[in-house]
């Protein structure tokens, strides 16, 4: 009975303190026909904690200074067009939200990292449902800790990388969390360099001109049931150690450079439930240790994965090889403790006779052909012609130039749900 | 109307030597176990593939060869009657031709239909194997006869010819082709390496394989040629271009050779 | 009529027909005979288009025959050695025959009839005896009632009876005014059916006129002393 009391006493507490509080803030609004027609004039005159409301319209400005903690919210078509004069809007203040609005144009150049928007040493700032549109760089956090970016789009036509920005620029940021974006058309789709604790999850990146992801130095991060598909260079991974990459799925990046995912000194991370549709590579791993590829799809990639010699200690289980021209690649006769055990190969040619599920003999998903085209590439052109078939063949019965510790011992007959 | 009357015997004959039906039952049993095991997808498609791709020249080039010295009476016969020489031959040739071709379609289809995988499947890929499957047999058909035509007298001659160009563009061709990119790789070989994949058959019907399934690595080739080649309609239009011209001028070639030859 | 005209065919280096020039008259019975190798099958093959001259034509009714094939409807043939699809039975061959020409006709049953194969009907080719499918290659000559029908050594695997057979329907064929061309080793036979007779040896013709004729000529009795004696001639 007391303790009913006292949480009554409590929440009718709290409720008064959050009326004061929304009576204490007010709303500036910002429109084209209003006393305030500029976004900046608005910014200036509101008190923190104020909204600022612009309403529909396209308002010219940029270098637009948010330095005191506001909500910058938009209606319908509210474009704020930098005209490629400068940045478009500069957050300072920490716990800003920019929402519902749309930010196009900012200048694009060489000594300058021009962005749509730029958070640079404020933290807890929230950008949600902005749309941004031609801008250098989209969104470009830098000394930024516990921001969250939700529900943006972030899309620009820029033809070279150049004259391109990224999409979702992170520099030196601390447990940011990016949901629900969508990004296309800039140079990569999100970048992130020295990032720690940053939580990735539901977005989309097509279509940029390198690569659809790429980050470095940034430990702990975790990314879930993103999309990255059709990028220049697919998703780059770099120096990074203790990652999750979970459910997300890499599809369609093809070229000579182009890898649904490449890990370069990638430590103790997990890759687990991905799925790698139609690249040229699905999977590259450079000196890469420890990690756990586990669970994945690898579906119609020209090389389902390709593993450099320098790579060691890696686990893949129980992924399924679904018609990929080349199961594994390597560069070496070597192969240091990476264990490729419990997959699913579609070109596993073995049998099962005592029906466990598992097939008598293991599989060499390391080819003759996947070698010799490594030696020369232009024999490529010879994939799936009987002699290949035969060499191949050849080579299963008495490796001599694949490695012959890169096995599955245990193949799987039927694909692993 | 005349080549329509022989045609019609000959079906009539081939469906009672069993034989035919024979060799449609062989892709109807593996197009069948490779569905089973390949669960439908692309895998189940690349291995029909590549047992057309196998099978076909072969039985084609060595049928076609063989059926001319086994129906070398029945010329014969006809060769006296009211008929012109052209219709002779097209009658020939579409009486073995046309029912080699159907039993592959047909046996390769049946089990697409009946486990739904004409449904799951690109259609564009089924389309895509049967088309290359109707083109390779008759190509390889004509090739057959082309050979029994210039050793008519000598079968051991024709058939030996026959089984030896088999070989050599099935095989030993590739093996030529593997030893030259490796001797002369460091030289910009790729124009000369399309220019030699388009003029054998079997590459070439390989190749247009390789275009439908294995686009993502030969987009993956660091190569300015390929990339143009493939990556656009241009591959694609050439390579069945060029299959056209290798099942024309057999035929060409064969229905003259026909039309000039003392029986 | 049937003129040839300057017929040459060379198989390689080797002339087999040099430069013959013949006229076969119609509504008589002309024999080619010659020694073995002397181009009596080649002609006739070049008369069916079978074999394509190496030079010179040949004139069927005033038509030349090169790159033709109507004129085959006007002539039955009955080859040396007869082959037929092995998997056919005689009906099915004959029906086939008659399809190909869009002939209706009945002839087949009554040739059959007369040559005591109506029984056989539905064998297989493959399982009829030499002499059978001799006398199922005189039928297909035959039952389209042609105008000229050519024999190449015609009673050569026939039993005396069907041999006697044949000739009696030869005869009647000849009545009826057709023209009759016929190669033989037989000199008898010859001499019985046939009134024109050509003579070839090594692609050259020898003798080319009535039968007759060459017997005075010759001062003998029997075509084959007349015939014996021109070899002779000819080697010497």
């Amino acid at each position: 009975m007391k303790l009913f009391k006292i949480t009554t006493i409590l929440f009718v507490g709290l409720m008064l303190l959050l009326s004061v509080r929304s009576a204490i803030a007010t709303q500036v609004t910002v429109s084209k026909d209003g006393d305030i027609t500029s976004v900046q004039t608005g910014i200036d005159q509101a008190q923190p904690g104020d909204t600022v409301f612009v309403r529909e319209g396209r308002y010219i400005e940029y270098d637009i200074r948010i330095n005191k903690r506001i909500t910058l919210l938009g209606e319908g078509e509210a474009i704020i067009d930098g005209d490629e004069q400068g940045f478009v809007v500069v957050v300072e203040a920490d716990s800003t939200v920019i929402k519902d609005i749309e930010v196009h144009n900012s200048k694009a150049g060489f000594m300058d990292d021009y962005a749509g928007i730029v958070v640079e040493g404020a933290h807890y700032v929230r950008i949600e449902n902005v749309k941004l549109v031609n801008n250098f760089f989209g969104i470009y956090l830098a000394k930024s800790e516990g921001t969250v970016l939700k529900n943006n789009h972030i899309t620009a036509s820029h033809q070279r990388e150049t004259n391109s920005g990224n999409g979702i620029h992170l520099w030196y940021t601390k447990d940011v969390e990016i949901l629900d974006n969508y990004v296309a058309g800039h140079r990569d789709g999100l970048y992130f360099e020295f990032v720690e604790g940053a939580f990735i999850a539901g977005n989309k990146s097509e279509k940029n001109i390198r690569y659809g992801i790429h980050f470095m130095y940034s430990d702990n991060c975790r990314y879930e049931r993103n999309t990255f598909r059709d990028n220049g260079g697919g998703v780059a991974v770099m120096y990074t150690s203790n990652v999750d990459i979970v459910d997300n799925h890499f599809a369609d990046n093809w070229g000579s450079s182009a890898y649904g995912m490449l890990l370069k000194e990638i430590n103790r991370s997990t890759v687990t439930g991905n799925t790698f549709t139609n690249n040229s590579v699905g999977l590259y791993m450079e000196a890469s240790s420890r990690n756990n590829v586990e669970g994945n799809e690898f579906n119609q990639n020209g090389w389902a994965v390709q593993l450099m010699a320098n790579s060691t200690d890696n686990t893949f289980s129980k992924n399924n090889f679904v018609a990929n021209s080349f199961e594994v690649s390597t560069n070496s006769r070597m192969n240091y403790s990476n264990n490729f055990d419990n997959n699913y190969w579609s070109q596993y040619e073995g049998y099962d006779l005592d029906r466990d599920g598992v097939g008598d003999v293991p599989h060499r998903p390391v080819r003759l052909f996947s070698i010799l085209v490594e030696k020369q590439p232009q024999s490529l052109l010879l994939l799936r012609s009987l002699l290949v078939d035969l060499l191949d063949a050849a080579e299963k019965f008495m490796p001599a130039l694949t490695p012959e510790t890169l096995i599955d011992s245990k193949p799987q007959m039927e694909p692993v749900l | 109307m005349k080549s329509l009357t022989i045609l019609k015997y000959q079906w009539k004959d081939l469906l009672r030597g069993k034989w035919i039906v024979g060799y449609g039952l062989i892709y109807l049993l593996i197009a069948d176990a490779m569905i089973r095991f390949g669960n439908a997808g692309p895998k189940a498609m690349l291995s029909i593939s590549n047992i057309m791709l196998l099978l076909i020249p072969l039985v084609g080039i060595i049928y076609g060869a063989l059926y001319l010295y086994q129906t070398r009476e029945f010329t014969e016969l006809l060769l006296a009657q009211p008929i012109d020489r052209p219709s002779l031959f097209w009658g020939l040739f579409g009486g073995l031709a046309v029912p080699l071709a159907v039993a592959f379609a047909v046996g390769t289809a049946i089990p697409m239909i009946y486990t739904g995988m004409i449904i799951t499947a690109s259609t564009q890929s089924i389309l895509l194997i049967l088309l290359l499957g109707i083109v390779l047999t008759l190509l390889f058909t004509g090739l057959g006869f082309w050979f029994a035509l210039k050793f008519f007298e000598d079968r051991v001659k024709g058939l030996g010819f026959a089984l030896v160009s088999w070989l050599f563009l099935a095989v030993l061709y590739d093996g030529l082709v593997l030893l030259a990119v490796f001797a002369f790789g460091d030289y910009p070989i790729e124009k000369p390496m399309l220019a030699l994949a388009l003029a054998n058959p079997i590459d070439l019907a390989r190749i247009t394989v390789l275009l439908e399934f294995d686009i993502s690595a030969l987009m993956g080739y660091t190569g300015a040629v390929f990339n143009r080649f493939f990556g656009s309609l241009m591959g694609i239009s050439v390579a069945f271009s060029c299959l056209m011209l290798w099942l024309g001028i057999p035929l060409w070639r064969s229905q003259r050779q026909f039309d000039k030859k003392d029986f | 009529m049937i003129s040839i005209q300057r017929l040459r065919k060379d198989f390689g280096t080797r002339t087999v027909l040099n430069e013959l020039d013949l006229e076969i008259p119609a509504g008589q019975a002309t024999g080619i005979v010659g020694p073995n190798g002397s181009g009596k099958t080649t002609t006739i093959k070049a008369l069916l288009g079978l074999v394509k001259p190496t030079s010179g034509d040949i004139m069927v009714d005033g038509k030349s025959i090169s790159g033709e094939w109507e004129y085959r409807n006007k002539i039955g043939y009955m080859p040396q050695i007869a082959r037929y699809p092995e998997n056919m039975t005689i009906g099915e061959l004959f029906q086939f025959i008659k399809n190909m020409r869009g002939s209706d006709t009945n002839r087949d049953r009554e040739l059959l009839e007369y040559f005591e194969l109506d029984n056989e009907i539905d064998k297989r080719m493959r399982a009829l005896s030499g002499g059978m499918r001799q006398k199922v290659g005189a039928i297909l000559a035959m039952m389209f009632d042609p105008e000229i029908l050519i024999f190449d050594e015609p009673t050569a695997g026939l039993d005396p009876k069907s041999s006697v057979q044949f000739k009696r329907l030869v005869h009647r064929e000849k009545e009826k005014g057709k023209t009759v061309l016929l190669t033989s080793h037989i000199m008898s036979e010859i001499e019985e059916l046939t009134d024109h007779l050509i003579f070839i040896v090594e692609g050259n013709i020898r003798y080319d006129g009535p039968m007759r004729e060459l017997m005075e000529l010759q001062q003998e009795q029997r075509l084959e002393g007349a015939v014996a004696k021109m070899m002779e001639e000819t080697a010497a």
